[in-house]
């Protein structure tokens, strides 16, 4: 067969089985047309009766934003400080031991993959519903993502001053503080300000399950089919979550 | 004039099984002015490496001042640390920091843990570190950033930093060959004035054999780990260089530029 | 006192009253979520206590959930190519090289800005309080998800191409559409799948936990063990996702290292 041939070949049924997967999985899913055509329009009206918004409840929203808010610091900075040791742990390059070092990356990882949300439900369970567990949830969760960047961040840096700092004589610490803590910390917080923009919107739907946070609010609202408060709470998260992440790049940037 | 350094049939093999030094003996005294010569390769950065033992020989050892700095440990081997100041060739300043806090860093070897961890530096060692930033001529940026000054003032706060440890030895592992010509010039002609004005013992890692000849006093030649020329540069030729190469002389072996 | 940073006093002590508006910051926040870190010690028993309800793990339910975990890759690939079946006339309309139209060129690209801030779970509570629980209020939060991202990241890429093929197609007399098929899709196609892909994995992680709320796949199967308080149950699933998502991690991993 000649190449053109093969190629054409190829493609025709990469495009059969692409098809053939997209069908499989609508069936599975016992999504067809027909639903879609009663299902689009029941949204849009839906979307529809959201604005005008009621702000009837703003202060409530509000109140609920802020909390969410304050969830979102907290977890955050827990992450933060818990993910330092974890970091320094994982490193390859300030490990004591080799082993050591996969094995704090593996821990990461496993905290990494956990779903967050799965995690608040457990915190609901073992702190009752409200804000704590919405924080530990946001702190655990952060911690395994925040360690595996600040491992990576440890060992990108730059030996140099480092050796220089050992030849003239500094004992461990020193030489952490001198030259590792200055290279490291700035991107440390580069990097909580990041996690910090994605936490404001995880910590705005744990209140889903119960875990604090304007999520509560809305989840009450959807219950009761409140439309045009649920477009109002969304509109306050939409605006909040958006100032958080001007901000933050703002400082981000200033810190270099 | 007394011994300061020593170094006793030093041999080091890397893992891996490059031998980079083979059994050299060398005797310096104090207030010399060394310069190393050789190829890339050769050796040079590997013996100034086991002066202050951050290459640890195979066999051998190193002595300053009569104490094995080879087998040292833990405060004994900060100690001796103290007293060798070295400048590296890419500087190695941490960038984000001043001036001044890279300088005081070469102070961190004679101040207690807890100064040294709350970064309390006591006033006179403040001042020791201005006047070395002063004595290499660039107290002016003592509070800039490290990395906003050029590659020349780098070297010189690095000289700086090695200065403020008050050694006894100075080390400078191809303190030029991240620069351009005048300022390595310049450079080495800082390096020279600091060996005449304190008498601190002075080595010196280069490459550019013009260099060599012009400030060195005295040339130790090191051919593929082994020793093959000590002596006065005031008998060194061209032809010596040679010898110590194993080949011709080529353009890039001279830096180029007049004092 | 010699002073070993250039700062003036002035802004030192601003940085002083800095620190400790930042302290004062933190009790606010702490006292606000009634956080205390005897608090957090305090629910430890009951976490533990959890934890040995959801021990040992029940094996047995293993062939029931897994039509779940099928269910939720379904509802990821369909969520992603509804999704980046919309966002193609978005892409047009939000990249500037494309819509010359400055305003709704800005229009379009806040939108899909806006759209990506609302977290995903939140477009699927919505969902299901508007068509009903299960796997289909998944598919269309995942597709509207999906289609921001997508429009996004192809967007930034349109904006980047090459401009000396469209070029030569105006010169020779091609209208937009054509310009568009012939020039643009070309260079932006390789980028469009790989978002495409790119998309569709996080989007079956994602897809995992919006049963949570009621949107389908394993994630729904999850939260009715926890509402029945079948502890035993809930560990099998949560262990299994745990596999489950590490698995479509490697397999990701490999793949892309052999499409690159």
């Amino acid at each position: 067969m000649g190449v053109q041939r093969r190629q054409t070949l190829t493609r025709v049924v990469t495009i059969a089985a692409v098809i053939y997967i997209f069908v499989w999985s609508a069936a599975g899913v016992s999504v067809d047309f027909a639903r879609i055509k009663r299902g689009l329009p029941a949204v849009g009206r839906i979307v529809n009766t959201m604005f005008p918004p009621d702000w009837s409840m703003a202060k409530v929203a509000l109140e609920g934003m802020l909390q969410s808010f304050y969830i979102a610091v907290l977890g955050t900075t827990i992450g933060s400080v818990l993910a330092i040791p974890l970091g320094f742990f994982a490193a390859r390059n300030v490990a004591v031991y080799r082993f050591l070092s996969i094995f704090g990356k593996q821990v990461l990882n496993a905290i990494r993959t956990f779903p967050e949300l799965i995690l608040a439900v457990f915190f609901v369970a073992s702190y009752g519903p409200g804000p704590m567990a919405g924080l530990m949830a946001v702190g655990v969760h952060s911690t395994g993502m925040m360690g595996k960047l600040y491992a990576d961040i440890i060992e990108g840096i730059d030996r140099g001053p480092v050796e220089a700092l050992v030849s003239a004589g500094a004992n461990s610490f020193e030489v952490v503080r001198y030259s590792i803590l200055p290279q490291v910390i700035p991107e440390f917080i580069a990097t909580s300000l990041y996690r910090f923009e994605i936490n404001m919107r995880a910590a705005s739907t744990l209140g889903l399950v119960g875990a604090g946070g304007i999520g509560v609010l809305l989840l009450q609202a959807l219950q009761f089919r409140r439309w045009p408060i649920v477009g109002m709470a969304l509109i306050i998260i939409v605006v909040a979550v958006t100032i958080i992440d001007y901000a933050s790049a703002f400082i981000r940037k200033r810190i270099v | 004039m007394a011994l300061v350094i020593e170094f006793k049939n030093v041999s080091v093999t890397y893992p891996g099984g490059v031998q980079a030094l083979k059994n050299f003996s060398a005797k310096i005294e104090d207030g010399e002015f060394v310069v190393v010569v050789g190829l890339s390769g050769a050796g040079k950065s590997t013996m100034l490496r086991c002066l202050n033992n951050l290459v640890v020989p195979t066999t051998g050892e190193v002595l300053i001042d009569g104490e094995s700095i080879t087998h040292a440990k833990g405060r004994a081997l900060r100690e001796l640390r103290k007293k060798v100041g070295m400048i590296f060739q890419n500087f190695n300043l941490v960038n984000r920091s001043t001036v001044l806090r890279n300088v005081l860093q070469g102070r961190l070897g004679y101040l207690p843990t807890w100064r040294t961890l709350t970064g309390l530096f006591p006033e006179e060692d403040i001042q020791i570190a201005l006047n070395c930033l002063d004595r290499v001529d660039i107290l002016d940026k003592a509070y800039v950033r490290a990395d906003r000054i050029s590659g020349g003032q780098q070297q010189r706060v690095g000289i700086a930093r090695a200065l403020a440890q008050q050694p006894r030895v100075i080390l400078a592992d191809e303190p030029v060959a991240s620069l351009d010509p005048p300022t390595s010039h310049m450079v080495m002609r800082d390096l020279v004035r600091i060996n005449q004005e304190d008498n601190i013992t002075t080595l010196v890692n280069l490459h550019f054999i013009d260099l060599a000849q012009e400030y060195g006093q005295r040339i130790i030649g090191l051919r593929e780990g082994e020793l093959v020329y000590d002596g006065p540069a005031s008998e060194v030729t061209e032809k010596t260089f040679e010898e110590i190469y194993g080949r011709a002389i080529r353009p890039d072996d001279l830096r180029g530029a007049s004092a | 006192m010699i002073s070993l940073s250039p700062q003036s006093s002035m802004r030192k002590a601003l940085k002083t009253v800095g620190v400790f508006a930042l302290a004062i910051f933190y009790l606010v926040c702490a006292k606000q979520t009634g956080f205390s870190f005897r608090l957090m010690w305090e629910g430890m028993p009951s976490f533990v206590k959890l934890l040995g309800d959801m021990t040992p793990p029940n094996w047995s339910i293993l062939n029931r959930i897994f039509p779940a975990f099928v269910e939720t890759i379904q509802i990821a690939i369909l969520g992603t190519t509804f999704g980046a079946v919309l966002a193609l006339p978005l892409i047009a309309l939000s990249s500037g090289n494309i819509n010359r139209n400055k305003f709704s060129y800005l229009f379009f690209k806040t939108l899909m800005n806006l759209v990506r801030t609302i977290p995903e779970l939140l477009y699927a509570a919505v969902l299901v309080a508007a068509v009903g629980f299960g796997p289909f209020a998944g598919v269309l939060a995942l597709a509207v998800f999906s289609m921001s991202i997508i429009a996004k990241l192809t967007s930034e890429s349109v904006e980047a191409i090459d401009p000396g093929p469209t070029e030569a197609l105006a010169a020779c007399g091609a209208n937009k559409a054509e310009n568009i098929v012939y020039a643009v899709v070309p260079q932006v196609l390789p980028v469009f799948v790989s978002y495409f892909l790119y998309v569709l994995e996080i989007n079956i992680r994602v897809s995992t936990v919006l049963g949570l709320v009621g949107a389908g796949g394993i994630g729904q199967l999850l939260k009715t063990y926890l509402d029945l308080f079948r502890y035993q149950n809930a560990s099998t699933v949560i262990i299994a996702t745990f596999v489950f998502v590490v698995l479509i991690d490697q397999l990701s991993t490999r793949l892309r290292a052999r499409l690159i």
